[in-house]
């Protein structure tokens, strides 16, 4: 059976009720009687709670209740299970549902008010009289470690959480050796994730009080399904837990939240279903996100350029709270040595408590950071030793004949890290030949004309498709449809799509015979996440694997409904058909004999429905790669960039939809642009944000962004059923390093060196003006 | 309370929504998008900021795109209004906007998509000669976090060919 749907650019199942207002995201779903909920949040990054008078909020006309961490008890006092537990941390520090005694943030939440009408609500939540004691707050990264600095919190010594080392190799001797060696100091901030829907968490208790439903607009349902059964002492199978439509994800909406424990606790406690809504201010305060890391590195490479080894110290700011562990830390560690094959390595991270929102992964967690500091220092030897950055990189990468290519270092199980298969030389060229070779000459012509135009290059490798597994169950029903069930609910990725694609081409019908149920977890009983670019690797494995096990099936069956040797059994159409021959039987007339008659044995060996269950175990990871080329114009008066031209070539295997692969790869672009010019979250030296709206934070627009030119390169994974590497973040993890490279080109007539990131043209007009 | 308290005083008002007449006493304060979506139950028309910049919740009033929460309920009496959901005709053709957005991949998650299709058909039913520039121009309050715009981009410059006649 030759491939119809996989590899084509088929148009989306999900796009017809979204492109005619008939979505249902959290806030469009009807529950009648429900009651809404505001949260009264902390205006101190760091303070003690004397009391809290919420007598007047009480009497206000349609508030039904204000709920405290008292009122609620134990359950909402104790600090959350941290989602990804981190031994290595000695005071591990968690957020509890609502804060008892301390507040550690700005936005921490502190109480909730039940009332008629989200309006009434937020009203009374304004006159709710807490009393706190602001406690000195930590938000300076530099000096967080020095001996007298204030803490972020009253149970640490130091706001040192924990040191996170990683290497390989002699790198003594390696820097010994080396003819260069060079120095950099840099930092980079991330920016949060401003899906365009905020998060929202409805609950609907059982009037008996045994079982709930939940509802959050999550990308890890069955993580809040397992987190809330834990904290309520129910039963998983009594708590469901509904992803609905979700409105952007981008990783802070994988987190289970203060707001989804406290949310159900309360819908319990007052026997009501309770909705509550994030707003964009709250957003800006209360969904977690990804703030600075500042590097001290240096890196030695030989006298050809090839770089041999890198060694460096990262402060990281993990904000208030561990909610995730040190996940974020780990992956900026674990994405060195990046595309470039070392002799030795010498990393540390430093993760630092700090009093601002705490932090999680953000599009591509902390592997844009990591490519960010190996692409400064790429472009860093070859400016000093006057070689094309393109072919610094060109002698430093792991090269083709390589494959597998272990890099040295050791995964979080203990394993070697492996890169399964690629050639990131070719991929560069690729990039190279689509930008085109006239850039130099263009260049020369704009500075005479007084324009500065440059050029940037980055290059990166992305683990894709982390462990453990998803799941998926293919059930061809008697009508001949087939419903697709799993848990890898998607955040706008187009997984039913691309899922249908796979499974039609096994069961020789089209997508839209397909209905895909995903992230809901009374339909499919285990699942992970929608996270870490892992689902095309591990969800769509998990669907060949069932499709191929129900196509097995139905030829079994039509084999001796047809009378004929399963080798000459074919799937088309909708039916099995004896090849050569008008024989045929459908799949839904298969599906009908095997879900059985009263009273008539199902034919021997063959157990009930026309269905299969599989989960895909992803043991070994898959490891994407690309390099990504751009061109700017910076105007040297008003420090204004304008990227001209984006070039992106892309390996992340086989491609199961290319629109789908190229839509991703377009918005992880995008939003890498956004870190390296627009997005920054301001605190003041109180701990205060100083920026919360759209006015003061800025997100990329149409009208600033440039169009991406993408060139694909298709090098399968051997270590899946289909050959594919994750898509989702691969766009994001250059984009910022990409601009950056050129904008210092641009300027290079006035040796301006950049070492961070954002930039604003403020910024930049003072370091062409120092220069 | 005064009668110039925004959170007890109630006005009556009379708007067309989609082609529908409707009648309703309603809070001063509540701004036209909770409207829509509360008392109107048009839950298409989505909330992104509440502060104007994001655009998810444009909705066409009097065959100007406007945002849904910068405007009062009280504020749209006599209007004619346009959502997401009156765009495909009654039979369920799509809008020549919808459809190139379907076509060009033009959303992922969709929830900034009602703003970005009901701002399109706004200003390029009113001038389908637009080109590259003026559409980003024209969508420049409207953030999307997922395409990139590209491909919204497409999709609008697909929709104002069809519509033009050019097909």
């Amino acid at each position: 059976m030759g491939a119809r749907y996989f590899g084509a650019a088929v148009k989306r199942l999900e796009d017809p009720k979204l492109i005619t207002g008939r979505g249902q995201y959290l806030d469009d779903i009807a529950m009648p009687g429900v009651l809404h909920v505001a949260v009264v949040r902390s205006p101190h990054a760091h303070a003690l709670i004397n009391s809290i008078d919420a007598a007047m909020a009480r009497d206000h006309a349609g508030v039904v209740a204000v709920l405290t961490a008292e009122d609620l008890g134990e359950m909402a006092q104790k600090p959350m299970p941290m989602m990804a537990p981190a031994p290595m941390v000695k005071t591990p520090l968690t957020q509890s549902p609502l804060a008892h005694g301390s507040v550690h943030y700005v936005g921490e939440a502190v109480a909730l008010v039940v009332a008629e009408s989200r309006a009434i609500a937020e009203d009374a939540a304004a006159i709710v009289m807490v009393d706190y004691d602001p406690l000195p707050a930590m938000v300076d990264l530099v000096h967080a470690l020095n001996d007298g600095a204030a803490v972020a919190n009253q149970a640490l010594q130091s706001n040192l959480a924990g040191t996170l080392k990683g290497g390989f190799g002699d790198v003594a001797g390696v820097f010994a050796k080396a003819a260069h060696v060079f120095k950099e100091s840099l930092s980079l901030h991330r920016g949060g994730c401003h899906a365009m829907e905020c998060r929202g968490v409805m609950a609907r208790p059982d009037p008996s009080g045994n079982r709930i439903d939940i509802w959050s607009s999550t990308q890890s349902p069955y993580m809040v399904r397992r987190a809330l059964a834990l904290c309520l002492g129910m039963d998983e199978a009594s708590v469901r837990v509904t992803a609905p439509d979700v409105g952007g994800g981008f990783g802070p909406k994988a987190v289970v939240y203060a707001e989804d424990y406290v949310i159900p606790m309360a819908a319990r406690h007052l026997g009501r279903a309770l909705k509550w809504v994030e707003d964009r201010g709250e957003h800006f305060v209360a969904t977690t996100q990804q703030r600075d890391q500042l590097w001290e590195l240096e890196v030695a490479a030989d006298a050809q350029g090839r770089m041999l080894g890198i060694r460096g110290h990262c402060l990281h700011d993990n904000g208030a709270y561990l909610p995730y562990g040190v996940v974020l830390p780990v992956t900026s560690m674990s994405s060195f040595p990046g595309p470039y094959a070392l002799e030795a390595l010498e990393i540390s991270l430093d993760v630092i408590y700090t009093n601002m929102v705490p932090n999680t992964p953000v599009r591509g967690a902390g592997r844009p950071n990591t490519c960010f500091v190996l692409e400064r220092l790429a472009d860093r030897v070859a400016l000093e030793l006057g070689l094309p950055r393109e072919e610094v990189r060109r002698r430093s990468f792991v090269q083709a004949n390589q494959f597998p290519y272990e890099t040295g270092m050791k995964a979080r199980d203990g394993s070697l890290v492996s890169y399964d298969s690629g050639d990131y030389v070719q991929c560069l060229d690729l990039a190279m030949a689509k930008f085109g070779s006239d850039f130099k000459a263009r260049q020369d012509k704009a500075r005479a004309e007084g324009r500065y135009i440059g050029m940037g290059i980055a290059s990166y490798v992305e683990d894709t498709g982390l462990a453990p597994y998803e799941g998926a169950t293919i059930r061809v029903q008697p009508n001949g449809k087939v419903l697709l069930l799993t848990g890898a609910a998607a955040q706008g990725q187009g997984h039913k799509t691309v899922f249908a694609q796979i499974a039609a081409d096994q069961l020789g019908i089209t997508p839209q015979d397909i209905t895909v149920e995903a992230g809901d977890t009374s339909l499919f009983p285990l699942g992970i996440g929608t996270i870490a670019s892992r689902v095309a690797v591990t969800g769509g494995s998990s669907v060949h694997m069932a499709a191929v096990e129900t196509r097995a099936k139905a030829i079994k069956v039509a084999s001796q409904v047809l009378e004929a040797q399963e080798a000459d059994l074919v799937l088309e159409g909708g039916f099995v058909k004896v090849s050569g021959t008008d024989r045929q039987v459908s799949l839904g007339q298969l599906a009908l004999m095997l879900h059985g008659n009263f009273g008539q044995p199902l034919p021997a060996g063959i157990a009930p429905g026309l269905s299969a269950t599989a989960f895909y175990e992803a043991r070994q990871t898959t490891f994407a790669n690309g390099t990504n080329l751009c061109e700017v114009e910076v105007d040297i008066e008003t420090g204004a960039v304008k990227i001209l031209r984006y070039v992106v070539a892309h390996d992340c295997g086989t491609l199961i939809n290319p629109m789908l692969v190229d839509g991703q790869i377009r918005g992880g672009v995008v939003h890498g642009i956004g870190n390296a010019l627009f997005e920054r979250m301001i605190y003041d030296e109180n701990g205060q944000p100083q920026t919360t709206n759209y006015g003061e934070y800025l997100l990329p627009l149409a009208t600033e962004m440039p169009r991406i030119e993408i060139v694909h390169m298709e090098s399968p994974s051997p270590r899946n059923p289909i050959g594919v590497k994750g898509a989702g973040e691969g766009g994001t993890i250059p984009a910022a390093a990409c601009v950056i490279s050129a904008i210092e080109d641009a300027l290079s007539p006035f040796n301006v060196r950049l070492k961070s990131h954002p930039l604003s043209p403020q910024d930049l007009v003072e370091l062409v003006d120092k220069a | 309370m005064s009668d110039l308290d925004p959170t007890q005083t109630i006005r009556h008002i009379r708007l067309h929504v989609n082609g529908v007449l409707y009648e309703r006493d309603v809070l001063t304060r509540t701004h036209l998008g909770d409207f829509l979506r509360q008392e109107l139950g048009l839950t298409g028309t989505h909330l992104g900021c509440e502060h104007g910049v994001c655009g998810a919740c444009t909705v066409i009033l009097d065959d100007q795109p406007i945002r849904s929460c910068l405007m009062l309920a009280v504020q749209a009496d006599g209007a004619r209004i346009r959502t997401i959901e009156g765009l495909a005709q009654a039979d369920g053709t799509l809008h020549p906007v919808q459809e190139a957005f379907w076509d060009k991949h033009g959303l992922q998650c969709g929830f900034c998509t009602p703003g970005m299709v009901t701002t399109l058909a706004a200003v390029l039913e009113a001038d389908p000669t637009m080109d590259e520039t003026a559409i980003r121009e024209a969508i420049s309050g409207n953030i999307c976090r997922c395409t990139g715009y590209e491909t919204i981009v497409d999709a609008a410059l697909q929709a104002a060919s069809r519509m033009r006649g050019d097909r």
